[in-house]
C-alpha cells in the first residue's frame, strides 16, 4: 500500500520530500545533531551553562529551553522542552521554553532551513532534542564527579540533582553550571530506554498557558518599540492588479497621520497609531490598474475546470486497468465534487514590526517561514541576511499562512520601514487579511466507480483539478512530471484494494495566489475519497465500515484506528430517528485517523453534529494531552470548512471580508469529541494536521447514512444535496 | 480628555473621542492582552468589561468609556488567582492563545450572573467568542469546574 510505505519513508514528509528541499545553509550533522556553538545572541549570558544552542542551565537552577519551531497553538514550546528534559533529567517545575532566533543551527533537521510545517515539529526535532538533553546531563554529571573525585559513572540524576549515592552527596544543576562551562562536550552519549521515560508519554500541562490566560503573551500584534509607527496599506482589489495613481490629500490633513508612501504592493499610510491608519488608509482615492483577473469569476472558473477534467491528465496513480474495467463492472456510478478556495483566517490577523537600520534590521513578527523570510527582507532592505534578525512572537494561529515563500507580510514591511524612516509595524486588518491570498486552492474532482455482481469495488477512476501551491515559488522542485504532491496527496495513496485504479491530475494556472492550508491536500482529497468509497459502499449494498475494513486489511494502521472510532462509536446500534452515523478513515503526516460522526439533519434541512469520535494513530508520541487538543481542533476547523467557508471572485473580487460572511464554527454548534489515541512503538508521525481531513466526510457520509443525499460540493448545502450521483455542478 | 477607570486605575486619554475603546487600551495604555480580530464584533477577542458588563470594544468608542470601570484580562486577577484562570490552567484550554482573553472575559459574566451555569448557558454566553484552534471542548470544562471551585471557595 502506498499510504504504508510512505509512513515509514521519511523521504517524503507530508508532501515535502526530503532530498529535493531547498538546502539553503549547511545543517548541523554528525556527531550529537545539536548545534554545539551558540549564536552570538545566545552566548553572552553569564554564569549559566549553555552546553549546546538548545538549553541553557542557570545558577538559580531555571533550565530554559530554546525552541527552533514557532509556537502557533500545536504546543511545541512545551513538547519540544518535554524531550530534551527527559534526557536531562530537569526537574519540570523549573523548566522554561524561550524561541530561537534565526540561526542555521536552529534549521529544521529535515528541511535544512528554519520552518515551522507539515505537522513535522515534534518528530523531527525528536532525537536532537534528546541529544541535546543527554548531552547537557553528561557534562553535569562529568562536573560532579570531577568536584566529588568519583567516577562519574557511580553518579545519577533526578529532577534536576546529580546524586552520589554511595556518599550521599548531591549537587543541584544550578550549583554545577559554573563548573560544568568548564567540561568538553561529549561526542556521544546514550540515550534513555524508551520504558524509562518519565515526562515523554504523559499529559504534562503546557508551559505557555499562564501567559494565555492572563494577557501577558507577546503577539506580533503586540509588539511595541520606542517610537513605532504604525501602517496600514491599501492593496489592489483585484490579484495582479497595480497602482495607477492616487490622492492623498484628506488622509494627509488628518492628525496622526505621518507619511503617505507608495510600495510595491499598494499605498501605505504610517500614522501614529492603528485607528489613524486605518482610517487614513480608508480615506485614500486610488485608481488602480485591475490587471488581467479584472474579470475573474468563480462560476467560469469551474466550467473552465469541469472541461479540464474531461481531458487526459498526468498519471498520479495507476493500479491494473480502470478504462477497460468499466465496461465489466456490474454497477457503476458516477460524481463530481468540489472544494472552494479557503482563507487562514487565523484569529490574530497578518502583521509585522521592522526597526531598520543602516547597517542591521530587526523584525518582530509571527512567521512559520524563518529562513526565508531573512533572505527576502535582507534583499529588500539591501543587508546581508545576517544582518537581519528575526523575533519570532507567539503565533494567533498559523495554519500555513504564516509560512510564505514569497515572504509576502514581512517584505511589505519592510519597504514601509524603508519609506518610514522609524520603526514601523503594518496591521493588516480582517478584510486585508480575508483579501491578502494565499489560499487553500480550489478543487474540482470529476470521478466514475464501480462494483462487481457481488458488490466489491472493481473500478475507481479520478480527475482532480486544481492549482499548484508551489508552482513559482522555491519550492516547486518538488514537482515531479508535472505532479505537486501536495495536490495529489491523499487521493494517489487510496490505500483501499480496488483492482483497477487510476488517478490524473489537471494542473490548472490561474492568478489567484495559494498556499498550504492546514492539512494541504488532504484537506479535500480525503473528503473526495472517503465520499466516494462511501459511494461504492452504497452502490454495492455494503456496510460503508464493513466495506473499509475489507479493503484495509493489508493496511493495518488505517484498519486499527478505522476499527478503534467504530468500536467507541458503537457502530451499528440503534439511534434515534433521523440520526445517523458516517465514518471516515484517512492517513496524512504520518499519522492515522478516522472519525465517526453522529449527525441529525431536520425537515427543514437542518444539520446538527451531535458526536465525533476520533482514534488516532501517530506512532510514539510525546504528550497525550496535546494530542487530544489537536484532534479536536482539527475536527473544528474541518468542521467549519464543511458547514461555511467558500471564498468566491465575481469581477476578480473576493465577495466575503469578514466572519459575518465567512463564518467560524462556535462553541454552541460544536459537538462532543472524543479522542481515542492508539499506544504503539511505530514512528511518530504529526498531528496539527491530521485531524481535520477526517471531519467533512465523517459528517456528509452520516448526512447521506440519515437522509439518502449524497454532499458533494463544499461548503454543506441541503438544498444542493441529491440522493443520486450525476449531479452536474456547473 | 476622556476620564474612566481601567483595572482600578484612574485614567485620562486625549483621543478623538470616536476611537474604538480596543485602540485606546491596546495602543496609549499598553494593555496589549485584549485583542483585535475583526473589528465589527464577531469575534469577541476584543471582549472587556464595562461596569461589569461584556462589551466589545473593538466597535465601542471610547467616549462610551467616560466615567465607567473598564476591566480587561490583565485586570482579572493579578497573579491567575481567579477562578476561571485556575481552571483555564488546569484543563490547560489555550492553544495559541490569541482569543483567550476575550473567552475569559466573557466567561467572567456569565459566572457573575449565572454561578452554576448548564452547557446551555455557556454555549449562550460564548457564542459570540470565535476560536479558530477549536479549544471550545476544554472552555466547556473549564467554565464549568472555574463554577465548582466558585462554590466551593465562595464568591470572590
Amino acid at each position: 500500500m502506498i499510504a504504508e510505505r510512505q509512513a515509514h519513508d521519511r523521504s517524503v514528509v507530508g508532501a515535502l520530500p526530503r532530498r529535493d528541499f531547498l538546502k539553503l545553509s549547511v545543517a548541523a550533522s554528525g556527531g550529537l545533531l545539536i548545534g554545539l556553538y551558540l549564536p552570538a545572541s545566545k552566548a553572552a549570558a553569564a554564569a549559566t551553562f549553555a552546553p549546546n544552542a538548545f538549553v541553557r542551565i542557570g545558577t538559580d537552577d531555571s533550565v530554559t529551553v530554546i525552541v527552533n519551531h514557532s509556537e502557533m497553538g500545536q504546543g511545541v514550546f512545551t513538547a519540544l522542552p518535554m524531550i530534551l528534559a527527559e534526557e536531562l533529567d530537569a526537574d519540570w517545575t523549573k523548566v522554561r521554553f524561550e524561541p530561537a532566533p534565526v540561526d542555521p543551527v536552529y534549521n529544521h533537521p529535515v528541511f535544512h532551513m528554519q520552518i515551522t510545517g507539515g505537522s513535522t515539529s515534534t518528530w523531527s526535532s525528536f532525537d536532537q532534542f534528546r541529544n541535546a538533553g543527554a548531552a547537557a546531563r553528561a557534562m553535569l554529571v562529568t562536573a560532579a564527579a570531577q568536584r566529588w573525585n568519583v567516577d562519574a559513572a557511580s553518579c545519577r540524576t533526578e529532577k534536576s540533582i546529580v546524586i552520589h549515592s554511595a556518599s550521599n552527596r548531591r549537587l543541584s544543576y544550578g550549583q554545577l553550571a559554573e563548573s560544568a562551562t568548564k567540561i568538553t562536550p561529549p561526542q556521544q552519549v546514550a540515550l534513555k530506554d524508551p520504558k524509562d521515560f518519565k515526562l515523554i508519554g504523559t499529559p504534562l500541562k503546557r508551559l505557555d498557558t499562564p501567559e494565555k490566560t492572563n494577557g501577558k503573551g507577546i503577539f506580533g500584534i503586540d509588539v511595541k518599540l520606542p517610537g513605532m509607527l504604525t501602517a496600514v496599506v491599501a492593496r489592489p482589489p483585484v490579484f495582479g492588479g497595480k497602482l495607477k495613481s492616487f490622492n492623498a490629500d484628506k488622509t494627509k490633513a488628518m492628525p496622526g497621520v505621518r507619511k503617505v508612501v507608495e510600495v510595491p504592493s499598494g499605498v501605505a499610510v504610517i500614522a501614529d497609531g492603528f485607528w489613524t491608519a486605518k482610517r487614513g488608509r480608508d480615506a485614500l482615492q486610488i485608481e488602480w490598474d485591475e490587471g488581467p483577473m479584472a474579470d475573474f469569476d468563480s462560476k467560469a472558473q469551474r466550467e473552465q475546470y469541469a472541461a479540464m477534467a474531461k481531458q487526459p491528465g498526468l498519471v498520479a496513480r495507476k493500479e491494473g486497468d480502470a478504462g477497460s474495467a468499466i465496461s465489466s463492472a456490474a454497477k457503476k456510478i458516477e460524481a463530481v465534487y468540489a472544494v472552494p478556495y479557503l482563507s487562514h483566517a487565523m484569529m490574530e490577523p497578518l502583521n509585522c514590526a521592522v526597526d531598520l537600520r543602516a547597517d542591521h534590521c530587526e523584525i518582530w513578527t509571527g512567521t512559520q517561514l524563518q529562513t526565508i523570510d531573512r533572505m527576502n527582507a535582507a534583499a529588500i532592505a539591501g543587508l546581508k541576511p545576517e544582518q537581519v534578525q528575526i523575533h519570532t512572537t507567539l503565533l494567533g494561529g498559523g495554519f500555513g499562512r504564516r509560512a510564505n515563500p514569497v515572504s509576502d507580510f514581512v517584505s511589505e514591511a519592510v519597504h514601509v520601514a524603508k519609506a518610514a524612516g522609524a520603526p514601523v509595524r503594518v496591521i493588516w486588518t480582517r478584510e486585508d487579511d480575508m483579501h491578502g491570498g494565499y489560499y487553500r486552492p480550489m478543487f474540482y474532482h470529476s470521478l466514475v466507480g464501480g462494483v462487481d455482481a457481488d458488490g466489491n469495488p472493481l473500478f475507481w477512476s479520478h480527475h482532480l483539478v486544481g492549482q499548484s501551491i508551489v508552482a513559482g515559488t522555491p519550492f516547486e522542485m518538488i514537482i515531479k512530471d508535472g505532479i505537486d504532491p501536495t495536490s495529489v496527496e491523499g487521493a494517489d495513496d487510496v490505500p483501499y484494494a480496488i483492482p483497477n485504479l487510476s488517478v490524473e491530475y489537471h494542473p490548472a494556472k490561474i492568478g489567484v495566489p495559494v498556499l498550504w492550508w492546514r492539512s494541504v491536500g488532504h484537506s479535500h482529497n480525503a473528503f473526495v475519497k472517503e465520499s466516494f468509497i462511501d459511494e461504492l459502499a452504497a452502490l454495492g449494498g455494503k456496510d460503508p465500515f464493513e466495506l473499509r475494513r475489507k479493503l484495509l486489511t493489508k493496511s493495518p494502521r488505517n484498519l486499527g484506528v478505522l476499527e478503534l472510532a467504530a468500536e467507541k462509536a458503537g457502530w451499528g446500534k440503534p439511534l434515534p430517528a433521523r440520526r445517523a452515523r458516517g465514518i471516515a478513515v484517512h492517513a496524512s503526516f504520518e499519522s492515522y485517523t478516522a472519525q465517526v460522526a453522529e449527525v441529525s439533519v431536520d425537515s427543514d434541512g437542518k444539520v446538527r453534529v451531535h458526536r465525533v469520535v476520533c482514534a488516532v494513530d501517530c506512532g510514539r508520541y510525546v504528550n497525550p494531552g496535546i494530542i487530544e487538543a489537536q484532534m479536536q481542533g482539527g475536527v473544528i476547523f474541518g468542521l467549519t470548512a464543511a458547514f461555511y467557508n467558500e471564498l468566491t471572485f465575481e469581477k476578480g473580487r473576493i465577495q466575503q471580508s469578514n466572519f459575518h460572511d465567512y463564518p467560524m464554527l462556535r462553541i454552541n454548534e460544536t459537538p462532543e469529541i472524543e479522542v481515542h489515541i492508539v499506544k504503539n512503538n511505530e514512528k511518530s508521525g504529526g498531528i496539527g494536521e491530521p485531524g481535520v481531513p477526517c471531519a467533512a466526510p465523517a459528517v456528509t457520509n452520516a448526512i447521506f447514512a440519515a437522509t439518502g443525499k449524497r454532499i458533494h460540493r463544499l461548503p454543506i448545502r441541503m438544498n444542493e444535496a441529491v440522493g443520486g450521483s450525476k449531479e452536474d455542478l456547473k | 480628555m476622556i476620564s474612566f477607570s481601567v483595572n482600578k486605575r484612574p485614567v485620562k486619554v486625549d483621543v478623538d473621542p470616536s476611537t474604538p475603546l480596543l485602540w485606546v487600551l491596546r495602543e496609549n495604555l499598553e494593555l496589549t492582552g485584549t485583542k483585535y480580530g475583526c473589528g465589527m464584533a464577531q469575534c469577541g477577542a476584543c471582549t472587556v468589561h464595562i461596569n461589569g458588563q461584556a462589551v466589545r470594544s473593538c466597535v465601542a468608542p471610547v467616549s462610551r468609556a467616560a466615567g465607567k470601570e473598564i476591566t480587561t484580562i490583565e485586570g482579572l486577577s493579578p497573579d491567575l488567582s481567579h477562578p476561571l484562570q485556575r481552571a483555564w490552567l488546569e484543563i490547560d484550554v489555550p492553544q495559541c492563545g490569541y482569543c483567550q482573553s476575550g473567552q475569559i472575559m466573557s466567561a467572567a459574566v456569565l459566572l457573575n450572573e449565572i454561578p452554576n451555569p448548564t452547557d446551555d448557558d455557556i454555549d449562550q454566553a460564548l457564542t459570540g467568542n470565535i476560536c479558530r484552534c477549536g479549544t471550545y471542548p476544554r472552555i466547556r470544562r473549564a467554565v464549568h469546574r472555574a463554577a465548582e471551585m466558585m462554590a466551593k471557595g465562595g464568591a470572590r
